[in-house]
């Protein structure tokens, strides 16, 4: 009786091996031996992603037409880095793939997933801000896909004009502008928490204030020394419960979604809305062409008037994953030397409405950009910019939108949320293997 | 489970003979160690883990340390019990005075009957997406009809302290159905010589139903509590599609929590909690189904 049960056992073992074995199966796509390639991207399914990315094909196909670009796309947010992870990890990664810069980049595991790219000649044509964030200790691995755009807050220039009023250079003042506007019977600050994503910008976008004050934040926060719950990170999180107290948000915030933000600041029925300005200006130049000269920007305001500047944002990129090689390598290669180069700029620029300057030297916005870009050009010019924390350190805790959407709904208080997003952000850091925590 | 002697009269001491070869095994054998048994016993192990997908690190048990700090988890729990007890216990009430409802002499019952059992067909959905904009605060159907008889509705799924009781009372309506099925079968088969002689006795009809119905229905109550206790407790589709756990963390439960940690990328963590809600569930329900079953065979 042992003998035979033992015999089972070997028999089912052993199907168990054959069916993993067969499993490891690999796809790969064709390099013709006539000179025709084909490559495959992955890219993320939102609006302006397909737009560019339709935009590149055609584009491309005049310049190389033995060269087949196809896009794959993915849902957009957490459940897209699961899938680009995956695909990463199982090797079954498509020819390129669009992905963000910054902390989520570091989190792909570059150096042994993607292929290096700090020996092609195009990488010296690029923005110093944009390589730190698309490189490790030992490679450079993407070529920027799109514009660099800001977090700030946008506002309609019809409310300001018929009330009179002046951009705000301290907290206090853009305060006391929501209170005018209240008034005047026009909510002040638009929020979106129907879209949980939206509710960040408070913190997110109030970094630039956040290095004024304590240059060395980004690097202190990376090392778990610098801490949200303190001055000055605590400051974005105090200003979104601030902004909720005196009851400035839209009366529909809860279940508001991001398209009805942009609509309200493009109508004036909300003065301002915090918000990151490439999607803004994308919505606007795709459906509201009206509104280009009505809706500007701002800085979050801090409270100190001499720190007034704009939080950046960077450009994803395009990567290539270790798995494509051969002809398919040397045409993805290209096709990146190409996106980088004035005329991959414009190619992106005329199939999107971009939200801020280029990251690669040679590229010119053209001269008809909407307000709200035009509005951030004097702060490049004076310097006045920082990047967002999540290309000055790899770690930006998951749960940060829930924890917002608490702090801007009254569920929980400033200091209350800032620590527990110190928490997740622990989580974040214990995940990435960084040193001291 | 027993040793019964077939024929023969003789006892047989351990084991009856199999009926089929070894062979006949191997199909059902494969699937069973590869889709389950595999996986639970990787998972045990990837709980113990930080876990990249690229490379794993063995941390032992920090990873239910961390679980167990998740100041969303303590949250979770109250409002996973909190929505397992709701569902619950109303699709009991609900299922059981529709069932004998749909056993009286109405007209139409037959399709009466299929009305009420038709949004268990419905894909989850589609019910969730469904009812988040019938529930909109603004624009909603839910408040409007409130509007029109004068009475402001609250947010269903925005304000706080009701977006998981709204989400439970949707999930009632969609799972009472099921419920109302298992009762219709407990109360049909009740032979009716029971109610003919409670007739004799004059008892009132509140009568037949507290002494007659009630009682011979048990089997079908207990089915009905193990089942929508346990769809409760593992509850993840219906919160994910209204609330996603919100606003903030108010209407997470145990798998949204988890869910969102495998979002995030924490796939050690999350396996954690699942092997946490494994035993969570299990805790809860082997004893109640001892408990209940006890109890029915007693009566």
């Amino acid at each position: 009786m042992r003998s035979q049960r033992s015999t089972r056992l070997a028999i089912a073992a052993g199907a168990v091996a054959v069916a993993f074995a067969t499993t490891g199966c690999s796809t790969g796509s064709g390099d013709a031996d006539d000179g025709s390639v084909e490559l495959s991207i992955y890219i993320d399914s939102t609006e302006s992603s397909v737009a560019i990315f339709d935009g590149i094909i055609a584009a491309y196909k005049e310049v190389e037409p033995d060269v087949t670009i196809t896009t794959e796309t993915h849902p957009a947010g957490g459940e897209g880095d699961n899938l680009v992870k995956t695909r990463l990890a199982t090797g079954e990664m498509n020819d390129l793939f669009f992905y963000n810069s910054g902390s989520l980049f570091q989190a792909l595991n570059p150096d042994q997933t993607l292929v290096d790219l700090s020996d092609q000649d195009w990488t010296g044509s690029l923005l110093d801000d944009f390589v730190t964030t698309v490189s490790t200790d030992t490679g450079l691995y993407g070529a920027p896909v799109g514009a660099s755009f800001a977090g700030a807050v946008t506002y309609s220039k019809t409310v300001y004009a018929d009330l009179g009023l002046e951009i705000p250079t301290t907290w206090d003042e853009f305060m006391a502008n929501n209170e005018t506007i209240k008034a005047a019977g026009i909510d002040p600050i638009a929020q979106t928490y129907g879209d949980t994503w939206t509710s960040q910008l408070f913190v997110l976008g109030d970094f630039y204030n956040v290095l004024a004050d304590d240059p060395d934040w980004a690097q202190k926060y990376t090392d778990n020394e610098a801490k949200f719950a303190e001055e000055p990170g605590l400051a974005g999180f105090e200003h979104q419960q601030e902004a909720f107290d005196a009851g400035y948000f839209n009366e529909d915030f809860a279940s508001a979604t991001y398209d009805d933000g942009v609509r309200m600041i493009v109508e004036g029925t909300a003065a301002h809305y915090p918000m990151l300005t490439g999607n803004v200006a994308s919505a606007i130049g795709a459906n509201y062409p009206d509104a280009a000269d009505t809706v500007g920007v701002f800085p979050l305001p801090s409270d100190d008037a001499a720190n007034n500047g704009l939080t950046v944002w960077m450009p994803n990129g395009l990567y290539i994953p270790k798995g494509t090689e051969g002809a398919t390598l040397e045409a993805a290669k290209d096709l990146l030397e190409w996106i980088a180069s004035p005329d991959g700029c414009d190619a992106i620029g005329a199939s999107s409405t971009l939200g801020g300057p280029y990251v690669v030297d040679g590229c010119e916005l053209p001269d008809d950009v909407p307000a709200i870009v035009s509005d951030m050009q004097p702060y490049f010019d004076d310097g006045k910019t920082g990047l967002a924390l999540e290309f000055l350190s790899p770690i930006k805790g998951p749960a940060l939108e829930q924890i917002t959407v608490e702090v801007g709904s009254g569920i929980r208080g400033a200091e209350d949320g800032a620590a527990l997003y110190d928490e997740d952000v622990k989580k974040q850091a214990q995940q990435l293997g960084l040193d001291g925590w | 489970m027993t040793g019964i002697a077939v024929g023969t009269g003789k006892p047989v001491r351990s084991r009856i003979r199999s009926p089929y070869p070894t062979w006949f095994y191997i199909p059902a054998g494969v699937f069973y160690l590869a889709l389950f048994l595999v996986p639970t016993g990787a998972s045990f192990y990837f709980a113990l883990t930080r876990w990249t997908i690229f490379d794993v690190e063995f941390i032992g048990i920090d990873n239910f340390v961390q679980f167990f700090q998740e100041p969303a988890l303590v949250q979770g729990f109250v409002n996973t019990f909190f929505y397992a007890f709701v569902t619950s216990a109303l699709k009991v009430v609900l299922g059981l005075l529709l069932g004998v409802l749909l056993t009286s002499q109405i007209i139409a019952r037959g399709f009466l009957r299929s009305v009420v059992f038709f949004p268990v067909l419905v894909s989850t959905i589609g019910v969730g997406i469904t009812f988040k904009v019938l529930l909109d605060p603004f624009d909603g159907l839910v408040n409007g009809a409130l509007a029109s008889i004068g009475v402001e509705g609250p947010g269903w799924l925005t304000d706080p302290t009701w977006a998981l009781f709204s989400v439970a009372l949707v999930d009632v309506w969609k799972g009472v159905g099921l419920a109302t099925l298992i009762y219709i079968a407990g109360i049909v088969a009740i032979p009716q010589e029971y109610y003919e002689a409670a007739r004799v006795d004059g008892a009132s009809g509140f009568q037949n139903f507290r002494f007659i119905t009630l009682p011979l229905a048990r089997p079908a109550t207990v089915t009905v509590i193990i089942l929508s206790l346990i769809g409760g407790l593992r509850s993840f589709d219906l919160i994910w599609t209204m609330t996603r756990g919100g606003p903030g963390f108010t209407s997470d439960v145990i798998a949204s929590v988890i869910y969102k940690q495998y979002q995030a990328g924490f796939y050690g963590l999350s396996t954690a909690g699942n092997v946490v809600l494994i035993v969570v569930v299990a805790a809860i329900v082997v004893p109640l189904s001892f408990w209940l079953n006890r109890r029915g065979a007693e009566a």
